[in-house]
Formats: C-alpha cells, structure tokens, sequence
C-alpha cells in the first residue's frame, strides 16, 4: 500500500515537473524568438545613427569615392512611389472592401475574398514581374508609375480585406436605423456605415503604408532607382529601399556606412506607422496580415 | 447580411444601381488582377516554355552565354532555404503561440505578441543589411565551426565556412516567416473552446497535458495551415535572401555553401537579361514561383479557415 502509494506521488512529481519543463520552453521560445527584434534594432542604431545627418536628409547620393552625400531623392522618391500607391489602391481596396461586406454570403463575394486572401501570399517579386510586363514594356522604360502601380497591386488586398473586417464590425442596428429613416442604401452605406468604421479602415490602410513602404523586390525592375532628381512620372525614380540595397552589397565602406543610417530612417519611418497606429487603436481590431 | 430590396423608384434606385455597380467593379479588380498576373507571367514566360518543355524544371543548367537554362539550382535552393528555416522557426513559433495564448496572463501576451508582430513590420532589405554585416559573420565565425565539430561526419556540414550560405539565407528566413506562423498559431489556438480546456483540467491533467490533450489536437489543422502560410513566405522572399545567400546557382550538399534561390536569381538577373530567351526564363522563373505561392496559400488559406471558424459552431 506504501509502496504503491508513494509509487504514485513520484508518478504525480514528475507529470507536474514534466509539465513545468514544457512551460519553461514555451517561454523561452517567446524569448529567443524576440532576441533578433532587439538585436536588429540595437544594431541599427549603433551603426547607422552617427551617419544620420543634416546631409543626409537634404543632399544628393555622393559619386563613388567622394566620402558625404545623403539620401534626399530617395527619401522623397519612397514618399513619391508610397502616395502615388495610395492614390491608386486605397479607392480600389476600400471601394472593393464594401463590396465583400455587403453582399457577405454570395458565391461571387466569396470567390473574390479567397481571390484577396492568396493575393496576399503572391510573392512580391512576381508582381514586380507583372508591372514589368504590363507596364514597363508598353510605356518604353522604367517609370515611377510602373513602381507606384507595383505597390498599388500589393496594396490592393491588404485594404481590402481590412476594410471588409472593419465594416463588418459596424452594428447592424446602425444600418437599420438609418433605413428606417428612409435613407437609400447606397447613402447607408457610404455615409453611415463605411462612415462609422473610416478609422479602422484607415488602421489598415496605414498598416499598408507600412508595408509597401518596406519593399523592394516589386521596385527593383519597375521604379528602378535613380541616383538624381525623377522629374517626371515615366522616370525612373530611387527609394530609401532601393538606395538601402544598392549601398549594402557594394564594396565601398562609405557606401555601407549610408546603408545603415537609411536602414535606420527607414525602420524608423515603418516602426513609427506601425506603433503609431496599434497605439492609437489599442481596441481589439483585427487587421488583415 | 440580409439583403434588402430596394422598393424606390427613380433616384433612390439609380443611385443604389450606381454604387452597387462600382463597388462591384472595384472587387472584380481583384480576380481581374490575380488572373492577368498569372496570364501575363505565362505569356512571357512562352519563349522559355517552348525551348525547354518541361526539361527547364529538371535541368541543372543555366549559362546566359550560350542561352542554355534549367530551374532545378534555384529550384533546390528554394527548397532547401525553406524547409531549413521552417526547421527553426516552426517549434519556436509553436512555443510563442502557446505562450501566448495559454500561459500569459492577457495583459502580458498583448505586449509580447505586439513585439513579436513588430519583427514582420521590419523591412526585408534591413534584415539583408543586418544579415550580410552581423548575422553572416557570427554564424561563420560561431556556429558554423561547432556544427563542423560536432555534426562534421554529415556532408550538409562539410567545406569552407562562409558568411554569405545557405545556412544564414535559412536562419534569416527563420527569423522573418516566425511571426507569421505564430500569430497564426495564437489565432488557432484562442479559438479552441474553453469547454475543452475545462474539461481537461477537471480531469486532474496538468497544464501540459491539458495543452496536449484539449488544444493541441484541435488546432492541428490549423498549425498545419500556418506552417504552409510560412512556408509560402519563405518561399517568396526575395531581397533579403538575395542578399546574404551568396548567389551562386550550384547545388552542393553543404550547407555553408552559397547558394541561390528563385526569387533571388530573378532579382539578380532580370534587369541584366542578356536575350529574349534569357528573360522567358526569368519570367519563368516567377511563373514556378507564383504557382507554389498560389498553390500554398489556396491550400493554407482553406485550412486555417476551418480551424478558426470552428469557434462558431455549437461545442460538441
């Protein structure tokens, strides 16, 4: 009876010690996993701090050999390709998320939400490919239209799906009401309901910003880079990305040097978008990935 | 939500008709847009299909100089840098899932799982910078020579130790497709009924057992579902691979060997395309790689959708 008694309390210790050692690791996993987000940040700004300037900001991307030059075509080039992305996929994002939330259950809503949702996971390269194809080619030359179409397309989705959420959230007491009234339904809709979710749609629609304003691959062969001034839309234009890239496999350290003080300004730009707005909007909004 | 009729006449129905119309326009730019990319990708693609068949995906082959290309280095890259960074990612982000859904209090797992989501919002090519200058270098200089010590009889860890291989293109993967997987996974695992937590518990299982018997097997599909999500993000990432993978389109058995994949070569070469043939076989290259990338998502999309929706029904 003893025996077999204190056979089972060993039993209990270790099913409750085995159980300990599992949460353990689950909690170290949460902390190994988070090391890269603090050693990236830590690196960045101890590298690329002391190269952030006045120079940076305002100068034109030195020549090789001459030590100095800042970033300041490429800076104004990522907000050129960004608003211009905007312009074109937030009415497209927006107009296509009420769609979805209006007519939920339909088959042909349904397609185009899945359609939305695989979007998303095309790899941003491909579409880089596409632009390159519909738009490069046609138009004679890289453009900063071709790139801004390129985010467009990679924008699309994103707005979408977010805005659909965020409507979908809207009591559907509201739209009654306003119905009720006698108020035509395209009116509810825009006015009232797309209305009372416009700041969770704008949530997405900055998280977006954030992470179109992060890629290169779709610009690589559409915007294309540009070490001077775009005057024009059917020029090719530089972004912080690009200029990021170009500096950080070439061999010269000034060259790597800007790299980091662009990489900071860029992370920067995308962490303050991205806090920014999770901070403003600390409800529970659930924001398409 | 239920459609209402719109009983007016004139105005009133002109304008429904209107936005109806636009707003339909708009969403149909959707399909319109995943169907021209494909479309268009092939179209281009055409020259390169025509002279290789289906030789192009199985040859080893590629030298612009004499027009001569075949996928599979980049295939084998692809496949190897993916499947060696969901190795590492996948446990992790199973720990943070877990972690967060089951054994932070709420306050504490908001906070984590916001940092851990900060890691998707830092731009590829900032990992790449990080990757060539800091990551590469300490996995040369540290890990590299261990595995060479410990795991040397193996041929994946054999020959020169460099910073620019496939193994710091993986660990930079890891890295990047982790917070993917495990928002996901904290997603799925919310949405397993309390009940069954409950029930587990009231059983006398401690909170392992409870992880294993009540959420565990009620998520499977929907962990399943993330891990391919990831993997479709590994699959397709570009600028930061391109940067520290080294870009030598070989295929060796060690992993501190450079290598490249297919979204890295496209980045390299397409601006550079030599000839028409030369370019129908990038383009091909991006057509190999929307196929993957649609196909994983169709089939993640569909199972993570049964594992999260099922909080809806009545618990059985």
């Amino acid at each position: 009876m003893t025996l077999t008694k204190s056979a089972h309390s060993r039993r209990q210790l270790f099913r409750k010690l085995k159980s300990d050692v599992m949460v353990g690791l689950t909690v170290l996993a949460t902390a190994l996993a988070l090391v890269p987000l603090f050693l990236v940040l830590g690196y960045l700004v101890s590298k690329g701090a002391t190269s952030v300037n006045w120079s940076f900001f305002t100068r034109m991307p030195a020549p090789v050999g001459q030590s100095g030059g800042g970033m300041a075509n490429a800076i104004v080039g990522t907000f050129e390709l960004v608003g211009l992305a905007c312009a074109l996929g937030v009415p497209i994002g927006v107009a296509a998320g009420i769609y979805l939330a209006e007519n939920r259950g339909g088959a042909l809503a349904q397609a185009i939400r899945f359609s939305a949702d695989v979007m998303m996971g095309v790899p941003s390269i491909v579409v880089g490919i596409f632009c390159y194809a519909t738009v490069v080619r046609p138009f004679g030359g890289f453009s900063t239209l071709a790139g801004a179409i390129a985010l467009a397309v990679i924008m699309v989705p994103l707005v979408t799906r977010t805005a659909e959420e965020m409507i979908l959230l809207v009591p559907h007491e509201l739209r009654e009401a306003a119905l009720a009234l006698g108020v035509p339904r395209w009116r509810t809709s825009l006015l009232i309901v797309a209305r009372t979710a416009a700041s969770g749609i704008a949530t997405g629609v900055i998280l977006a910003i954030a992470r179109v304003a992060g890629e290169t691959a779709p610009l690589l062969f559409t915007a294309f880079g540009n070490r001077f001034w775009s005057t024009s839309l059917l020029q090719p234009i530089s972004s912080l990305t690009m200029q990021v890239y170009t500096y950080a496999i070439s061999p010269f350290a000034d060259w790597q040097r800007q790299a980091w003080a662009g990489a900071l300004v860029l992370t920067a730009i995308v962490l303050a978008l991205e806090i920014g707005v999770r901070w403003l909007t600390r409800g529970d909004a659930q924001v398409a990935r | 939500m239920p459609r209402v009729k719109t009983r007016g006449f004139g105005v009133r129905a002109v304008g429904d008709r209107i936005f109806n119309l636009t707003t339909l326009a708009m969403a149909l730019v959707i399909l319109a847009l995943l169907a021209g990319l494909t479309a268009e990708l092939f179209r281009h693609a055409l020259p390169s299909i025509k002279a290789f068949g289906f030789g192009f995906l199985t040859s080893t082959d590629w030298d612009p100089t004499t027009d001569q290309y075949g996928a599979l280095p980049f295939i084998y890259g692809t496949a190897v840098s993916s499947a060696l960074a969901l190795l590492i990612a996948v446990p992790l982000a199973l720990g943070v899932a877990l972690c967060l859904s089951e054994m932070a209090p709420a306050w504490l797992s908001r906070k984590i799982g916001f940092m851990v989501e900060l890691l998707a919002a830092i731009p590829s090519v900032v990992y790449g910078l990080w990757g060539i200058f800091v990551a590469g270098p300490w996995l040369r200089d540290h890990l590299d020579p261990l595995l060479a010590k410990y795991l040397g009889f193996l041929p994946l860890f054999q020959g020169p130790q460099v910073s620019v291989s496939m193994l710091t293109a993986s660990v930079i993967l890891a890295i990047m497709v982790l917070p993917y997987i495990s928002a996901v996974c904290t997603d799925v695992f919310r949405a397993v009924p309390r009940s069954q937590r409950e029930a587990a518990l009231a059983l006398g299982a401690t909170k392992w057992e409870m992880v294993r018997i009540a959420v565990l097997p009620y998520g499977v599909s929907g962990i399943i579902g993330a891990i391919i999500l990831g993997l479709g993000r590994a699959l397709g990432e570009t600028i930061a691979v391109a940067m520290v993978i080294g870009n030598s389109p070989q295929i060796s058995a060690s992993l501190f060997m450079p290598s490249a994949t297919l979204a890295s070569v496209i980045a390299n070469e397409f601006v550079e395309a030599t000839s028409t043939l030369n370019l129908a076989a990038l383009v091909e290259l991006g057509l190999v790689l929307l196929v993957l990338g649609l196909g994983l998502n169709i089939a993640a999309r569909l199972m993570v959708y049964g594992a999260t929706q099922r909080r809806f029904q009545k618990p059985a």
